[in-house]
């Protein structure tokens, strides 16, 4: 088990280094630092020293790889490459085109963006899960079949127009819940209950839909048979057999996105204007801000390996023949 | 008039002879034949195929672009060429595009949406003005408006209604041939729902939805169907225009993700060993980037590349086609993963088979194994997830669109018109219809691909059969 977590560890850290170097050649060899202080300073009309002050404030007049002017160690250490990867590995960002410190503006979202993320994916996985079971209890009826339809429909409808349309008629329309903001306090859940519904209803399709033949699947075993034959009762079947055995995959693959809810969620925080990591996000989009899209790359895919190992530890701890090596 | 092959334009050709090509192929393979025969001879796969066949018509007209002769210049003789790029659709639309009016104006209105202030009959007065188009013809509206309406729409439902009677006819008379029967044996057969394909559920859908276009046509003789947006502009026009956006983004999406999935995964699969160490880790890496993230980032740079070559590009059209080109490109590359994964994992699971290894002791080199019996084998998960993925990305477009790194904001695009919907909602009185459009048209499209996609893993995917027929 030590060994195993720390061979994914090491691995994780492989890719990580991979992705850095990916990120680095994107921003600074496919997109020289030139082009980002010309677009940063506006326009055509940049003067040359202009550039060279906005690249040495940054440290972006250095060499890439390899500094040849330096000695020793400091030929790779006093690099752009080494100065904006290595640090990244301390979560020391750097500085934001505003002049914020990134990694605690990061800090700061984060809040914000699990108060919105976390009941999602409690309150969705639940009832994906259940509506789901009901589904695979009438499997071949009436209910079923159009409960598949109506599903189908909703995995066909852009998460946009949930958005828009339930901000509209709930916020505005009918005036239940503020339209967007964001407070902290006791007063929270007022914000976060119309972006949470939303986001729950929005995934249900797809979601219920996938956990439905997940469930038929399992319904169909060998197990299953026994357990009818034996003469227990349909409902007994279904939760007592069934709904334990599919959890596991459920679950287990759950697992892989709990690290990744701090990340927020784009559109919704947007929408919402709730001042998460995913409404950061886009705004450092908007504002074309090189270092926070790289810190947020970095964050995200750290989140996302850590992801991946829960789930196999979650594997192997769910079922017992899965042996971690 | 010189034609112009856009970049996307290329690529939308070159899949559609793919497709002809595919299709050779599978007429000639009994076993491919029969599960695609099974896939359209469901009800909702024969209805979605008709629903989908019409938006890929919609859309290949509207990737024949050209531009127009300018003015030749007498000095030298050369002809010049307009800098506008249009395309076949654009000629059919041209009637209702170049009605614009000066604002917003609701669906069928003759009056415009805000109040303006104007000079009537000598005196200045603040009235909802008459549009531009929308109903000029008529002189005393209030009363007009009705009966011309209905006049408009059932000459347009009366003449599709002939139309698709004479097509409905030469496909019954094709049958009849085909059959060797009476033509009044062939409709009694497609009546009664005996036929090898749902026809009946196919020709109805064909009618229902030829009876809406001839509506929608012949009303927009006068007025504008479904509005116009900030500009005065027809919603409708802008609505088909982006449906060709939708359907580029989810079939050359798929160009790129099936050779680098297909490839990558066989190749890991079937050597195992470093190169299967190698593949993983070049999809692990590309996976544990956030999609959004990756394509960001990829998207700001292009547009940085875009802005600083204004020379590369002739026209505004190429340039923002460029930029739709590229997050197919980009979007193909963050979703090739998944695919890539099972491929690797099918591959595994087949070279183990007990013919493959008769294959190998009978010395038949790697690369014939691969094409004879690695490849066909892997077809069908390859199809099936193909098919699934393109109604993702037609959505994951209208999301990117809104977060302002997807296709140029000139683009005509579903995103794009969601995008400005939502600051329209938020005035008051509402002005809904764009966003209705927009719903109502992508709901179509995506609808039609998911219940589309459905047919073909029921038909291919031999458990799923077993699943839904006990």
């Amino acid at each position: 088990m030590l060994g195993f977590l720390v061979r994914r560890i090491a691995y994780g850290l492989l890719i990580l280094a991979g992705i850095n170097l990916v990120t680095f050649v994107l921003f600074f060899k496919v997109n020289s630092p030139d082009d980002m202080a010309r677009l940063q300073l506006g326009g055509k009309r940049v003067t040359p020293e202009a550039i060279e002050k906005w690249k040495a404030e940054r440290g972006y007049d250095r060499p890439a790889f390899v500094n040849d002017g330096a000695r020793g160690v400091a030929t790779l250490t006093d690099t752009v490459f080494f100065d904006s990867s290595a640090r990244m590995f301390a979560f020391d960002f750097g500085r934001a085109d505003s002049g914020r410190d990134i990694a605690a503006e990061v800090a700061r979202r984060a809040g914000p963006s699990l108060a919105l993320a976390l009941p999602v994916f409690i309150v969705g996985l639940g009832l994906s899960i259940s509506l789901a079971l009901g589904l695979a209890f009438f499997r071949g009826t009436y209910l079923d079949f159009w409960g598949v339809m109506v599903l189908v429909a909703m995995m066909s409808i852009s998460a946009l127009f949930f958005i828009v349309a339930g901000q509209y008629v709930m916020a505005r329309v009918l005036q239940l819940v503020p339209i967007s903001g964001f407070e902290g306090g006791a007063d929270t859940w007022r914000f976060l209950l119309l972006p949470v519904a939303i986001s729950v209803v929005a995934r249900l399709g797809p979601e219920a839909r996938f956990y439905r033949t997940l469930f038929l699947e399992e319904i169909g075993k060998d197990y299953v048979r026994t357990a009818r034959s034996k003469g227990l009762s349909e409902p007994r079947v279904l939760f007592g057999h069934v709904l334990r055995n599919a959890l596991i995959p459920i679950l287990s693959n759950s697992v892989a996105f709990i690290p990744l809810l701090f990340m927020g969620s784009l559109i919704t925080e947007s929408f919402f204007s709730i001042p998460g990591l995913g409404n950061y996000l886009i705004e450092a989009i908007g504002a074309q801000d090189f270092a926070i899209v790289r810190a947020m790359v970095f964050i995200g895919s750290v989140l996302y390996i850590i992801g991946l190992i829960l789930t196999d530890i979650s594997y192997s701890w769910a079922d017992p023949r899965i042996r971690l090596q | 008039m010189k034609p112009v092959l856009l970049l996307t334009d290329l690529f939308v050709f070159a899949l559609l002879a793919a497709g002809v090509l595919y299709i050779r192929h599978v007429r000639r393979t009994p076993q491919l034949l029969a599960n695609w025969r099974l896939a359209l001879q469901r009800p909702a796969g024969g209805v979605s195929a008709v629903i989908l066949g019409l938006f890929l018509l919609v859309a290949l007209t509207d990737s024949l672009h050209y531009r127009r002769a300018g003015p030749s210049d007498p000095s030298t003789g050369t002809r010049t060429w307009s800098v506008e790029t249009r395309s076949a659709l654009d000629l059919v639309l041209a009637p209702i595009a170049v009605s614009q009016e000066r604002s917003y104006s609701r669906p069928l209105a003759w009056l415009g949406f805000r109040k303006e202030t104007f000079e009537r009959d000598g005196r200045v007065v603040r009235d909802f003005p008459r549009l531009k188009f929308g109903g000029a013809h008529l002189s005393d509206p209030p009363s007009q408006w009705a009966g011309d309406m209905a006049r408009r729409a059932s000459a347009g439902i009366a003449g599709a209604a002939l139309a698709w009677m004479l097509a409905a006819l030469s496909i019954v008379a094709l049958l009849a041939r085909r059959a060797s029967e009476r033509l009044g044996a062939t409709i009694a057969r497609i009546v009664r729902g005996r036929t090898r394909y749902p026809l009946r559920a196919m020709l109805l859908t064909a009618c229902v939805l030829m009876l809406a276009i001839g509506a929608a046509a012949s009303l927009s003789t006068g007025y504008h169907v479904l509005g116009t947006d900030r500009v005065g502009a027809s919603v409708l026009v802008a609505a088909v225009k982006s449906i060709r956006t939708a359907i580029v983004i989810g079939t050359l999406t798929t160009l790129v993700v099936l050779p680098l999935a297909v490839a990558l995964g066989v190749t890991a699969g079937y050597f195992r060993g470093w190169i299967d160490e190698a593949i993983q880790y070049l999809y692990t890496l590309l996976a544990s980037i956030p999609d959004v993230l990756l394509i960001a980032a990829a998207v700001l740079l292009l547009q940085v590349k875009i802005d600083s070559n204004p020379a590369l590009f002739e026209t505004a059209l190429e340039r923002a086609d460029a930029r739709l080109f590229f997050l197919c490109l980009i979007l193909g590359i963050t979703s090739f993963t998944g695919l890539c994964r099972l491929v690797r994992g099918e591959t595994m699971k087949l070279r183990e088979l007990e013919y493959i290894q008769a294959a190998h002791a009978f010395g038949v080199r790697s690369a014939r194994i691969l094409a004879r019996h690695i490849l066909p084998n892997v077809a069908p998960i390859v199809l099936i997830s193909t098919v699934m993925q393109f109604s993702g990305f037609v959505l994951a477009e209208a999301v990117l669109s809104y977060v302002g790194v997807g296709v140029d904001p000139q683009t005509a695009s579903f995103g794009v018109m969601i995008n400005t919907a939502r600051l329209e909602l938020a005035a008051t009185p509402v002005i809904w219809w764009t966003l209705a459009t927009a719903f109502v048209f992508m709901f179509l499209i995506v609808l039609s691909a998911n219940v589309f996609a459905d047919a073909v893993r029921d038909a291919f995917d031999p458990r799923s059969r077993l699943r839904s027929e006990p």
